[in-house]
C-alpha cells in the first residue's frame, strides 16, 4: 500500500516534469507577448497588446497568415484523400509486397526535415515548380498524408468486414457502398485526419521555407523576425499558432475518441 | 414439387489448394425451408456465400429462375443474407438501417419510409425506429438485422447462423417467430447452422454437408432415423453406431455380428453379402433398459458410465465388456423405476426394426 502511494507520487511528478518541459517554453511565450517590454526579463513590465496591435497592423503578417491557411487547408484535404485511398486499398486488397507498400507510405515522417526540404526544393526547381504556394502545398501533402492514413487505417480496422459485403447484398454498387457505408463509418477518423494534416502543415518550418520563395507561411516569418532583432511580436504570433496547432489536435482527437466510445458503448 | 428455384449444378469452390465445396448437387424449391448443416468447415457458408453471389463457383453453375447466376454481381441479385455478425450499420439508427436496400433500389424516402415501418411493426420492433443500433439488445438487433432483410420482399432469404450468438431462451422464441414469418411469407428460406436442434425445429428439408459434399439430404425425421452414412449417423448424435461382418441373411433382415454381439437387423434391401462389412445405428431412444437378462434377440450387458441431465430427458452413457460405447435416451420418469449409479449393471435391448443399416462407403 504504501510502496504503491510512493509510486504513485513519482509517476505524477514525472508525467508533471513531462508537461512543464513542453508547456513552460509555451506559457512564457504566450505571457511575455502581453509584455510591455522588448526583452523578455524578469520583472516583467505591464500588461499590454502592443505586440498584437503591431502584428495585426503589419501586412506582412496578414499575407503570411493567408497563405498558411491556404497552405494548410488544401494540404489537409489533398492528404486526407490520399491518407484514405491507401488506408481503403490496405483494408480492401491482398497483394504481393503489400508490405513494402505500407512502408513507404509511412516513410516520410521518418526522414529529417531538412533533408526532405532540401530534397523538395531540388527536386521541385529541377521541374521549375519551386518557389509557389502550391509548391509547399505539394510537399506538405506528402508529409502529412501518412497521419491522415495511419488514423483512417485504424478506424477501418475497426470495421466488420461483412458490413461491405451486406451493403452489397443490399443492392449497394461498390460505389454507393462508398459512399454509404465506408465513407459514413469512417467518418469521425477523416474528420480527424483533415484535422491533423491542417496542424502538422499549419506550423511546419523547414520545408516551407526552402520551398516557399516569396510566399512565406508564418512559421518563416517568424524565423525572418528572429534573424533581424529580438522582438516580442514573435511571441504574439506564436500564440496565434499554437492556439490554431492545438485546437486542431483537440479536435482531431475529441472526433477520433469520442465517435471510439460510442461505437464501443454496447 | 414445384419447379426448383435455385439450382446448384456441380459446383465447385476452391481457395488455392483447398477444396471448400466438392462437386456440389442441390434443387432448392420455391417455398421451402432449407437447413444446411454441417461442421465448422463443410463448406455450408461458402455454399450460402456463393447463392448471395459473394463467392464465385470455380467449376459448376448455380440457376435461380433458370438463369445461370456464376457472373452476377451481389448487388444485381435479390439474395439478401442475415449475417452471423448481422452486419448493422452501426451510423445508421433502426429505420435507416432497415431503408438502407430499398434506398440502393432507389426508392422514394416517403414509400422507403412506409415500408420500413411496416416491417418494423411486423417483427414488433417499432418503438426502436429511431434509435441507435447500439442501444439494442441482441435480440432486437437480430430482428432489426430480418427486417431489413425482408423488407426487399425477396423470393429467397439466406440465413448464415443467425441466431449463434443468442441466448438459448431467446434462439427458442426467435425459432418461432422464424417459422411463422416463412409460413406467412411463403418464400424460401436457406438456414445455414451446425446446430442440430436448431435445423431439426425449423426445416422442411435438412443437407448435411461434410468435408464439401453433400453427405444426406431429407426431411428431419429421415435425418435423424435413417442416417445414411456414418457420418451423418454421428453428426445427428444420440445414436448408438455398431460395425462388423454379415454373418448371415435370413427371409426378414440379417445378422451381423460384432464385437458386443451378434444382433438381427431388418433390411429394406438385399444387396448385402454374407461376409461383407456392415454398420448399423439404433437411436438412444428406441433402446429399452431392463434390471434384468431380457433374454431377448437384441440384447447386451452393460455398466452405466455416466448420464447427462436435460430436463426432462436423460442421456445415459454405457460400456459393455468390449469397451463398445452406447447411448440411451428416456423420460427421467422412466429412470427412476432403476436404481443407477455409475458402474451398475444394467441390460440394453432393442427390436431388429430400430436398427437402421448404414450405407458403406
Amino acid at each position: 500500500m504504501n510502496s504503491n502511494r510512493i509510486l504513485n507520487i513519482v509517476l505524477a511528478a514525472y508525467v508533471g516534469a513531462i508537461f512543464t518541459f513542453v508547456f513552460a517554453p509555451i506559457l512564457f511565450s504566450v505571457i511575455f507577448s502581453f509584455n510591455s517590454q522588448r526583452f523578455p526579463t524578469i520583472p516583467l513590465g505591464s500588461f499590454s497588446t502592443e505586440w498584437y496591435v503591431k502584428i495585426l497592423n503589419d501586412p506582412d503578417i496578414w499575407q503570411a497568415a493567408l497563405n498558411s491557411l491556404i497552405v494548410s487547408s488544401s494540404t489537409a484535404v489533398i492528404a486526407t484523400i490520399l491518407g484514405f485511398c491507401t488506408a481503403y486499398s490496405d483494408f480492401r486488397y491482398n497483394f504481393r509486397f503489400k508490405g513494402p507498400y505500407l512502408a513507404l507510405i509511412l516513410l516520410p515522417p521518418t526522414i529529417p526535415l531538412i533533408i526532405m526540404a532540401l530534397a523538395m526544393l531540388a527536386w521541385l526547381s529541377k521541374l521549375g515548380m519551386s518557389g509557389q504556394l502550391w509548391s509547399i502545398v505539394l510537399a506538405h501533402s506528402v508529409l502529412t498524408a501518412p497521419f491522415a492514413m495511419a488514423i483512417i487505417r485504424l478506424r477501418l480496422n475497426q470495421m466488420d468486414p461483412d458490413l461491405e459485403s451486406a451493403s452489397w447484398n443490399l443492392g449497394g454498387s461498390e460505389w454507393a457502398t462508398m459512399r454509404y457505408v465506408i465513407i459514413p463509418f469512417c467518418k469521425p477518423a477523416i474528420i480527424s485526419g483533415l484535422c491533423l494534416a491542417a496542424a502538422v502543415s499549419f506550423d511546419e518550418f523547414a520545408v516551407s521555407w526552402f520551398v516557399s520563395g516569396l510566399n512565406k507561411t508564418l512559421p518563416v516569418v517568424i524565423l525572418e523576425i528572429v534573424q533581424g532583432n529580438i522582438d516580442p511580436q514573435v511571441n504574439a504570433i506564436g500564440t496565434f499558432v499554437f492556439l490554431i496547432s492545438m485546437s486542431l489536435v483537440i479536435l482531431a482527437q475529441i472526433f477520433f475518441v469520442y465517435r471510439q466510445m460510442k461505437s464501443t458503448n454496447t | 414439387m414445384t419447379k426448383p428455384l435455385v439450382v446448384l449444378k456441380n459446383v465447385q469452390k476452391l481457395f488455392g489448394d483447398f477444396v471448400a465445396v466438392k462437386a456440389l448437387n442441390l434443387e432448392i424449391h420455391e417455398g421451402e425451408f432449407l437447413a444446411i448443416m454441417g461442421p465448422s468447415g463443410c463448406g455450408k457458408t461458402t455454399t450460402l456465400r456463393m447463392l448471395a453471389g459473394l463467392e464465385e463457383p470455380s467449376t459448376g453453375e448455380i440457376y435461380m429462375n433458370d438463369q445461370v447466376m456464376n457472373k452476377v454481381k451481389p448487388h444485381e441479385r435479390d439474395t439478401p443474407l442475415v449475417w452471423q455478425s448481422l452486419a448493422l450499420f452501426p451510423f445508421l439508427t433502426v429505420i435507416e438501417n432497415v431503408e438502407f436496400g430499398l434506398k440502393m433500389r432507389g426508392i422514394n424516402k416517403s414509400e422507403r419510409k412506409r415500408r420500413a415501418l411496416e416491417w418494423l411493426e411486423k417483427l414488433d420492433i417499432i418503438e426502436f425506429a429511431d434509435r441507435d443500433i447500439s442501444t439494442l439488445s441482441g435480440g432486437q438487433k437480430q430482428r432489426v438485422a430480418l427486417a431489413r432483410s425482408l423488407v426487399l420482399e425477396p423470393k429467397i432469404l439466406l440465413l448464415d447462423e443467425p441466431l449463434s450468438a443468442l441466448d438459448a431462451h431467446l434462439v427458442i422464441r426467435m425459432q418461432a417467430v422464424l417459422v411463422q414469418l416463412q409460413r406467412e411469407l411463403g418464400i424460401t428460406f436457406v438456414y445455414v447452422t451446425h446446430s442440430q436442434s436448431e435445423a431439426f425445429a425449423m426445416a422442411d428439408r435438412v443437407v448435411i454437408m461434410g468435408n464439401g459434399e453433400i453427405s444426406q439430404v431429407g426431411t428431419p425425421k429421415d435425418i435423424y432415423r435413417s442416417p445414411q452414412n456414418k457420418f451423418v449417423a454421428e453428426f445427428v448424435g444420440r445414436n448408438n453406431i455398431l460395425s462388423g461382418t454379415v454373418f448371415d441373411l435370413t427371409n426378414f433382415g440379417a445378422h451381423i455380428k460384432t464385437v458386443s454381439g451378434t444382433f438381427s437387423v431388418s433390411l429394406k434391401t438385399d444387396k448385402l453379402l454374407k461376409g461383407q462389412e456392415a454398420s448399423f445405428v439404433i437411436s438412444a431412444d428406441l433402446v429399452h433398459l431392463s434390471g434384468s437378462n431380457p433374454e431377448a434377440e437384441n440384447s447386451v450387458h452393460c455398466k452405466l458410465i455416466s448420464e447427462e441431465f436435460v430436463g426432462s430427458m436423460v442421456t445415459l452413457f454405457l460400456e459393455d465388456k468390449s469397451d463398445q460405447e452406447f447411448k440411451v435416451q428416456m423420460q427421467e420418469r422412466e429412470l427412476s423405476k432403476f436404481d443407477l449409479k455409475p458402474g451398475s449393471d444394467i441390460w440394453l435391448s432393442w427390436s431388429a426394426q430400430s436398427a437402421h443399416l448404414l450405407n458403406v462407403n
